[in-house]
């Protein structure tokens, strides 16, 4: 009894700084860290710079998706409408716009070979909870392109809302698309329009 | 195609504009729509294939030395608009560029000056009318050269003005530079089409508002001043409200007031999210 306690509180021991350091990880550190791991994992299993689909999207899952924060995505991207929605909607437009996302950007991963990651220095005050990290991807041979991440400060770590591409954020750039489509048909047009969507694009992905 | 028949799809398309607008943010709609698909057909039918061809027959270096001569040839008109918006450094940076790359780099095949750490600028003449505080007017697609605005394509008409390429003599010789920067350019956003085809479900708008982040990010180098984007804020930014000169936007085809007012306060009363009408309210007072 006493041993197994014991254990326990060894265990817990051993935990928390694990625990902590990750949740406590700097956003530019967070990002540094995450980013040079996938590109490292990409580089050297063949089936990944191939394109490997179930393989990519299995990498996502695990490595980049616990950072990410798609409730926060998913208003942004809705805009004033979400706060129209039921908490059931909210739940069904977050998991449609999840698929979407990640399996259209996930090909972007493995598009390119032999790329680097530069972090630029930190722009943030101590106390922000709030913050954008720039990165530029190099590639020899081409221009670099730059990939800012927003991201927010919350109990389980920093989490990424938004990423911009070349100035594109791949948020917000559906606000005016999602907005139509609900002013059209309803939250739940918007909610089908998105499943359908996926569902072509899984039938694309099996087709090939 | 003939000119002819050009002309009568323009009309057409001008027609459906005047019939189906009614998205005051995009008020050439049924115009742009219109012609996004007549774009769209000519990339699959003749852009697209040739490019796809390019990109198999030709290896990879070859298309890089290509994609650098044309870069380097530009190089000089983006310096010219670094010196018109009062960039002198960056404007240095193009002409050393210039002259490192089409000696060392054997007529600009290679870029040199990037491994060397001269940064290649994103520069036309409608984001120097960007920064003079020109508004951008109304989102347009163009026949052939795709999304502008009418300020970017007023900006297009002065870069093609000066373009050494477009103004190369003698004139079969220009085609064929024309012909083959068109398919260079193409070939390089091949990868992204499948990302563009799956990434929404109204490839129209999605274009349209990328384009426009896109444009906005440039005319500010990469820095725009953060949008602020909450769960009440306006759903679009209207492309007059990125001119860092809001007087200016008489340019436009849309009465800027629909577009930039904010919301009314009253319209969030009866939310139950307090602050995002108290931010609203304060707005509305200072107008």
């Amino acid at each position: 009894m006493l041993k197994r306690l014991l254990f326990c509180l060894a265990l817990w021991v051993g935990l928390v700084p694990a625990v902590m350091s990750a949740q406590q990880l700097a956003p530019d550190e967070l990002v540094r860290s995450v980013g040079n791991e996938v590109l490292s994992i990409v580089q050297k299993d063949p089936d990944l710079a191939s394109g490997n689909r179930k393989k990519v999207l299995q990498l996502v899952e695990t490595r980049v998706l616990p950072h990410f924060e798609f409730g926060h995505m998913t208003a942004l991207a809705v805009g004033r409408d979400w706060r129209r929605a039921t908490p059931d909607q909210q739940k069904q437009l977050t998991d449609e716009f999840r698929t979407l996302l990640v399996r259209t950007y996930s090909n972007a991963f493995t598009s390119y070979r032999n790329q680097t990651m530069d972090v630029k220095p930190l722009n943030a005050q101590a106390g922000d909870t709030d913050v954008t990290v720039r990165t530029l991807i190099r590639e020899s041979g081409r221009q670099p392109i730059a990939i800012d991440y927003n991201l927010e400060k919350t109990d389980g770590g920093w989490k990424v809302y938004d990423v911009v591409v070349a100035g594109v954020s791949l948020v917000t750039n559906y606000r005016e698309t999602f907005a139509a489509e609900v002013r059209n048909s309803g939250i739940d047009g918007l909610i089908k329009s998105l499943a359908m969507r996926n569902k072509t694009n899984e039938g694309a992905a099996a087709a090939k | 195609m003939k000119p002819s028949k050009i002309a009568s799809i323009l009309a057409l398309g001008l027609l459906a504009g005047c019939a189906s607008t009614n998205n005051p943010h995009d008020p050439l709609e049924g115009f742009n729509r219109a012609m996004f698909s007549f774009n769209e057909g000519v990339d699959k039918v003749a852009l697209k294939p040739i490019a796809k061809g390019y990109d198999a027959a030709v290896p990879q270096p070859v298309r890089t030395g290509v994609s650098n001569a044309f870069s380097n040839v530009g190089d000089l008109w983006v310096g010219v608009n670094d010196l018109l918006q009062g960039k002198p450094g960056a404007a240095a940076t193009d002409l050393f560029r210039v002259l490192v790359n089409s000696t060392i780099g054997i007529l600009g095949l290679f870029d040199v000056a990037s491994e060397m750490g001269l940064e290649k600028h994103n520069e036309d003449f409608g984001q120097t009318l960007g920064r003079w505080g020109v508004g951008s007017g109304a989102y347009i697609v163009l026949p052939f050269f795709g999304p502008r605005t009418l300020r970017d394509s007023l900006g297009l008409g002065v870069d093609l003005y000066v373009d050494p390429v477009a103004n190369h003599d003698p004139v079969d010789v220009r085609n064929s530079l024309l012909a083959l920067r068109a398919v260079s350019d193409r070939a390089e956003l091949l990868p992204l089409d499948r990302t563009i085809e799956e990434a929404s479900t109204d490839k129209y708008a999605y274009v349209r508002d990328a384009y426009l982040q896109r444009r906005r990010s440039l005319i500010y180098d990469g820095n725009p001043p953060r949008e602020k984007l909450d769960y009440g804020a306006p759903l679009y930014v209207s492309p007059l409200a990125m001119s860092p000169v809001q007087d200016l936007h008489r340019l436009a085809l849309v009465s800027p007031g629909e577009v930039i007012e904010p919301e009314p306060a009253s319209a969030h009363q009866t939310e139950a999210a307090v602050p995002l009408a108290a931010e609203a309210a304060p707005q509305a007072a200072s107008e």
